[in-house]
């Protein structure tokens, strides 16, 4: 089997089979080496490479290998051991299973050469993602899961229907640039924009990963979204409405983060910012946004990976996630602290840390294209993104007051996940050209000149200032428990709220309806009783009292005829 | 990181000294990356960016904004920790129910309205 051709996803479904048959350390030996093999494999298979065959008048691509499909597969393969590892203590068949058929399902959406194959994959990832949410075992979970699951397959639904335009106008299903043309390319913009969590359309993220469970958010933060990111950087590269969907989603989502209080829901808040600019990248177009767009995705796979772990390992040895339960955990989890801190500095795009080394990408981007409000607001976020990832994150869960909690540092497994992902994040931000090698354009990018150290650092050192004299001021917005309402209200209360009254209205005239017709229908069947079998017209009468009768009858026509 | 005691151990940040150590360095990276803007000169792309110490600016106002915006926020987004669960999850309605039945029970069974 070890043939170029072998589709990137086999190993993963194979892997999760064999997982299946197995139990105990031979079934984590067989989960941790799956994407290891699979990864080396992935390494030999030179770019131009394509699986395909026919299917009822369709070319099928089902693996079809190029520069930017082969960087988002390295990326899945990394992000699938570290998060294989990171969980490999959980004794749980189903988390184990589908955990490795999610990682695969994402990375088979990456190398789908045709549209029908991205569909396949594309409902793979919601139906075998879901279960990493349910697993967590409770009923918030299980309702929130539900609410993500229907999300998830609405967005396959679309981009079925989408394909079907898409096939009838165009006469193929190649998956290569679409654009916003026509109901097709609209209604697959939209099916991508749904799992990439686009403004309005985003809250299935910050609904459904918060509530899966310490280990299954880690999966969960690295596969989908990062898809929906690719599925636009492939279809859509330079459509302009882009850069003001990833603007608003760089901007909106750090304000709901800063006042949130369960700290991986910040964090989702996060990611969906970090989403933003991949999503102004993809919209600007040029050589060097896309390039900006893609490391940026998988940079942000590793530090988010990183920051999600830290939070999974508090919650794991815990029990706790709130940031108004939590605090001065650094005393008894100092190692994990400090790997947090390395994930808060990368996703701060601190120079020597890897988001610095992307995200200057995209801005760049955006001033050499003639978007100047997009590069102010994006400084903006940026600066935002430190306050409340970078600072509040590892602030709230290690520093602050002391909650009192005394525990100890995390298995050993996470222990490991964590380290790996932090000396990547480090090792890409101190040397950066391992990463743009990979890139799909060669831009001669060059991110470490003095002016951009200097204003980034200057950038950071006064968002930090200004946290720090918001807390001495006491105006920073303590962590309060609390939920916060956003899009979600809408379909979580305000629709079941008002189709309440209005279904109990139409019950109430439905059952009034049927009142009325089993009256009616109880007369009619009166009437029809009388001529039933039972009724009064057909009961069975003596053939004596018939004699009777024609004896009356016969005598009352023998006295009229004396007259 | 910390020195080992027998009893309740003393932590970094337990002494407030090391705290305000921790603060005047960041004071003093501040400063410096202030003056810094004297000696080396930068690109301007952006016409905003010629203003002196625009990054430094820029970051402490946007972040200033961006918490008092979202402290605002709160008046009018923020609610109580169960609002959801109060009517999607069944055994919190259950248990919400004999909570609020007790709590008839203790009024008096009275109907206010």
């Amino acid at each position: 089997m070890w043939i170029n051709e072998m589709p990137a996803f086999a190993p993963f479904f194979i892997g999760a089979l064999i997982a299946l048959l197995t139990t105990g350390k031979l079934r984590q030996a067989i989960l941790l080496i799956t994407p290891v093999i699979s990864g080396i494999h992935l390494l030999t298979v030179p770019v131009g490479t394509s699986l395909g065959f026919e299917l009822v008048g369709f070319s099928l691509e089902v693996y079809r290998v190029d520069k930017l499909s082969l960087l988002f597969g390295y990326i899945f393969h990394i992000a699938a051991f570290l998060a294989i590892l990171f969980s490999i203590h959980v004794k749980d068949t189903l988390q184990q299973i589908s955990g490795l058929l999610y990682a695969g399902s994402a990375i088979g959406a990456v190398f789908a050469g045709d549209l029908i194959t991205l569909f396949v994959f594309w409902e793979l990832l919601a139906i075998t993602s879901v279960f990493l949410i349910w697993a967590r075992g409770t009923e918030r979970a299980y309702v929130a899961g539900m609410r993500y699951l229907i999300i998830q397959v609405l967005s396959g639904v679309i981009l079925l229907v989408g394909i079907i335009f898409y096939a009838y106008h165009k006469q193929s299903i190649s998956f290569s640039l679409i654009g916003l043309e026509g109901t097709a390319g609209w209604l697959i913009f939209i099916a991508f924009g749904i799992k990439c969590a686009f403004p309005m359309l985003h809250n299935w993220l910050t609904d459904a990963y918060p509530e899966a469970t310490p280990t299954g958010t880690v999966f969960l933060s690295a596969f989908t979204t990062k898809v929906a990111v690719y599925a636009l950087a492939r279809a859509y590269p330079g459509t302009e409405l882009l850069v003001y969907i990833g603007v608003t989603m760089a901007c909106f989502p750090i304000f709901f983060a800063v006042i949130e209080n369960d700290l991986r829901r910040v964090l989702s808040y996060s990611m969906i910012n970090q989403i933003g600019f991949m999503v102004v990248g993809i919209g600007i177009g040029s050589a060097l946004a896309v390039n900006g767009a893609v490391s940026h995705a998988f940079n942000d796979i590793l530090f988010k990976g990183l920051l999600f772990m830290s939070m999974g390992a508090v919650l794991h040895m815990t029990g706790k996630i709130d940031g108004s339960r939590l605090g001065g955990l650094y005393k008894s989890m100092p190692k994990t602290a400090i790997l947090c801190m390395v994930g808060a500095a990368s996703i701060s795009a601190f120079p020597l840390f890897s988001g610095f080394v992307s995200k200057s990408m995209v801005m760049s981007a955006a001033i050499e294209n003639g978007y100047g409000w997009a590069w102010l607001l994006l400084l903006f976020s940026a600066a935002g993104v430190f306050h409340h990832a970078g600072i509040k994150i590892p602030y709230f869960a290690f520093f602050a007051h002391d909650s009192g909690i005394r525990t100890t540092e995390p298995p050993k497994n996470m222990l490991m996940a964590m380290t790996i992902s932090a000396v990547l994040c480090i090792a890409i931000g101190a040397y950066p050209n391992a990463l743009y090698q990979l890139l799909p354009f060669d831009t001669g990018y060059n991110p470490y000149d003095a002016t951009h150290v200097l204003t980034q650092l200057q950038l950071l050192f006064f968002s930090a200032l200004a946290f720090i004299w918001l807390n001495l001021r006491n105006m920073y917005p303590p962590e309060l428990p609390s939920v916060n309402l956003d899009v979600d209200w809408l379909y979580r209360r305000l629709f079941p709220a008002t189709l309440k009254p209005l279904f109990n209205g139409l019950w109430r005239l439905d059952a009034a309806f049927r009142s009325w017709f089993m009256n009616r229908l109880n007369g009619a069947l009166g009437l029809i009783s009388r001529h039933a079998p039972d009724g009064i017209l057909s009961r069975t009468q003596l053939s004596g009292s018939m004699v009777i009768w024609v004896t009356i009858l016969l005598a009352t026509y023998l006295i009229l005829s004396f007259w | 990181m910390a020195k080992q005691n027998n009893t309740e151990k003393q932590y970094l940040f337990d002494n407030p000294k090391n705290i305000k150590r921790l603060l005047y360095i960041v004071y003093a990276c501040c400063i410096l990356l202030v003056l810094l803007d004297f000696v080396i000169h930068r690109h301007i792309y952006h016409s905003w960016e010629s203003l002196f110490g625009f990054y430094a600016i820029y970051g402490f106002v946007g972040c200033v904004v961006l918490v008092l915006i979202a402290k605002w926020m709160r008046t009018f987004l923020m609610r109580d920790e169960d609002y959801y669960d109060r009517i999607e999850l069944k055994q919190q309605q259950i248990s919400e129910q004999a909570t609020e039945q007790k709590a008839e029970e203790q009024a008096g069974g009275k109907h206010v309205d």
